[in-house]
Formats: C-alpha cells, sequence, structure tokens
C-alpha cells in the first residue's frame, strides 16, 4: 500500500512539472478583450496538436502547434466566434483534432457506448443478485435433521 | 465443464481480436478532410523563378500532384530519390510546396539532390502548408483534371507506395475525361 501510495504521489509530482513546461513554451500574449482571451484559452485547449497526438495545441512546443496557435489567436482578435475556429481547423485537420468529438452518426458509440455498457453492466449485475437470491430460497441451508443435530450439539454445549 | 468457465475465455478472446485490430491501425494517418474537395487555392512566389507566382489554378485541366518538402525534413530526402524516379518517369506535372524553409537552404538541397519539380511554391510562412491540413512533412496530394484532391499520401513516398497507390491511380485518373 505504501509503495502504491509512493508511486502514485511521484505521477502527480511529474503531471505537475510537465503542465508547468507547457505553460512557459506558451507566448506572451495580449488580447483586446476578456472575452477573446477566454475564447483563446478554452480552444486552445480543445485542438489537439496532429504532430504529437496526445497534447493541445495549447500544450505542446512542435512547430504546428505555434503556428495553430498564432492562428487561433489572430482569428479570435479579429472577431471570429468560437465555431468559426473550430469549423476552420476541422475543415483542414478533420474531425480528429477535437479533443471533445462532435455528436454525429460517426461518434455515437463514443458517446453513447459508455452508456450502454453501464446499463448492460447493471443489468448483469440484477440478473445475477436475482439468481443468487432464489437459489437461496430454492434449497433451505440446512435439512431438518442437520438441525436437529446442531440443536444437540448447542444443548450439549450448555450442559 | 461449466459454461460459465468459459467466459473468462470468451473475454480474453474479445480483447486480443481488438487489440490485434489496434495493432494494425496507424494513428498518424489520420484521415484527410480534402479527399473529394477542390485543391485549396493560393499565389504564392515560385522558388526557382524569380518574380513569378504559381497558382493550382495554372495546372487545371492535367493530373498533378503537390508534394510537401522543406530542406530540415530528413523524411523527405528519404523519398527524394523515389519521387524523382516516378515524376520523370509517368512526366507528371508535381508542384513543390516549400514549407517553412529558408529559401537558400532550400536552393543547396535541391542543387544536391536534383530538382523534379516543375513549379516550386515557396511557403515561407507556412500559411499554406495550414490551408492544406499538413502537420507531418512530407505529404503528397494528387489532383485529378478537375482540380480534385484524390489521393493524400502522409509521410515519405516509397516504392511500395508507388506500385501500389500512386502509379495505378495517375493512370486512372488520366482516363478520366474532364
Amino acid at each position: 500500500m505504501r509503495r502504491f501510495m509512493l508511486s502514485l504521489l511521484c505521477c502527480i509530482a511529474f503531471a505537475g512539472t510537465a503542465t508547468v513546461f507547457a505553460e512557459d513554451g506558451a507566448e506572451r500574449l495580449t488580447f483586446s478583450s476578456v472575452e477573446s482571451e477566454e475564447n483563446y484559452n478554452t480552444l486552445v485547449n480543445e485542438l489537439r496538436c496532429l504532430v504529437c497526438q496526445n497534447q493541445t495545441i495549447g500544450g505542446s512546443d512542435a512547430g504546428l502547434a505555434k503556428d495553430l496557435r498564432a492562428k487561433v489567436y489572430e482569428m479570435v482578435e479579429s472577431g471570429k466566434s468560437r465555431d468559426d475556429v473550430v469549423d476552420y481547423m476541422v475543415a483542414r485537420y478533420g474531425d480528429f483534432v477535437l479533443y471533445r468529438p462532435s455528436f454525429q452518426l460517426k461518434t455515437i458509440l463514443l458517446w453513447l457506448g459508455p452508456i450502454i455498457f453501464l446499463f448492460l453492466a447493471l443489468w448483469l449485475v440484477v440478473r445475477w443478485v436475482r439468481s443468487q437470491a432464489i437459489t437461496k430460497k430454492a434449497e433451505p441451508s440446512l435439512s431438518d435433521a442437520q438441525r436437529q443435530q446442531v440443536r444437540e450439539m448447542l444443548d450439549q454445549n450448555k450442559g | 465443464m461449466k459454461k460459465s468457465a468459459l467466459i473468462p475465455l470468451a473475454v480474453f478472446a474479445v480483447l486480443v481480436v481488438f487489440l490485434g485490430v489496434g495493432l494494425g491501425l496507424k494513428p498518424r494517418e489520420v484521415p484527410s478532410p480534402f479527399i473529394g474537395k477542390p485543391v485549396p487555392q493560393f499565389v504564392l512566389p515560385e522558388l526557382m523563378k524569380d518574380g513569378k507566382t504559381i497558382s493550382p489554378a495554372d495546372l487545371k485541366g492535367q493530373v498533378w500532384m503537390l508534394n510537401v518538402f522543406a530542406s530540415w525534413c530528413f523524411a523527405c530526402r528519404a523519398e527524394h530519390e523515389v519521387l524523382s524516379a516516378f515524376i520523370n518517369a509517368e512526366k507528371i506535372p508535381v508542384v513543390g510546396l516549400n514549407y517553412k524553409d529558408e529559401a537558400e537552404d532550400a536552393k543547396n538541397w535541391l542543387a544536391a539532390l536534383g530538382n523534379p519539380y516543375q513549379h516550386i511554391a515557396f511557403d515561407y510562412k507556412g500559411d499554406v502548408g495550414i490551408d492544406y491540413g499538413v502537420y507531418g512533412v512530407p505529404e503528397t496530394f494528387v489532383i485529378d483534371k478537375k482540380g480534385i484532391i484524390r489521393h493524400k499520401q502522409i509521410g515519405p513516398v516509397f516504392d511500395e507506395t508507388v506500385v501500389d497507390t500512386l502509379l495505378p491511380l495517375v493512370l486512372k485518373l488520366r482516363e478520366e475525361k474532364i
């Protein structure tokens, strides 16, 4: 247990350093309004960097991520909405660029899969519990002869 | 043997199938949203011809390719010989998109390795690269006579790529009417 806690702590510590590095890599930007700054911050954390696929463009130091951050900044500052930027990126890099995939026929299993599996698991558990209950009722734990035996043993102990 | 004893085996079999399929997938090759769409337009200076510009509109009516390359890109060096041989053998017009490169470096690179391109578009800032959804140089697009992108090759072109994909596709597209 102690070893487990220790490795968990290590993980947390390293995760912390990783984000600090990523933030250091980001440019210092000035925004014309609070709204566009918020838009920028949500967008760079929602778009995937295709060079290093498990990072967002906000957290990556890759050249492409820098270019795309600049593009997002430029679009947000020129008054484009969040949807405009997302559409622009999807048109060029495909749905894969979205960390939060859109709800479409193609992605329906992705969205509904966990819920389906949850209900499937619940159903299996309910079925299992019920079958347990039925078997218990069907065969009494002790036969009459065994009960008699137990009673005798207890009486002997008393005496 | 009880039926329920087979459940772990069944679960394991399903897992093996999923993991087996997963091994064969190439997560680096993201399906391009450009297939079947018109080629994005641009006007860029020609690297080798001072004062001239190049645009995809200039190649309309023929089957052509756009190859994204840079002198800093190692995989481009690797594909260069294969790609050049293919271009020269089939006489395909190819636009090289020199992506985020220094003009001097690109010229030296081509002088050393040979220049198979009919035109070279000089995309210093990489804006056109973004419009083409470029994320892993080299990339090669095959464009038909109508100016529609029909194929995108991500990563270097190998002999197998030419034989299995590019050559049959180019021959097929040449048969198509405008």
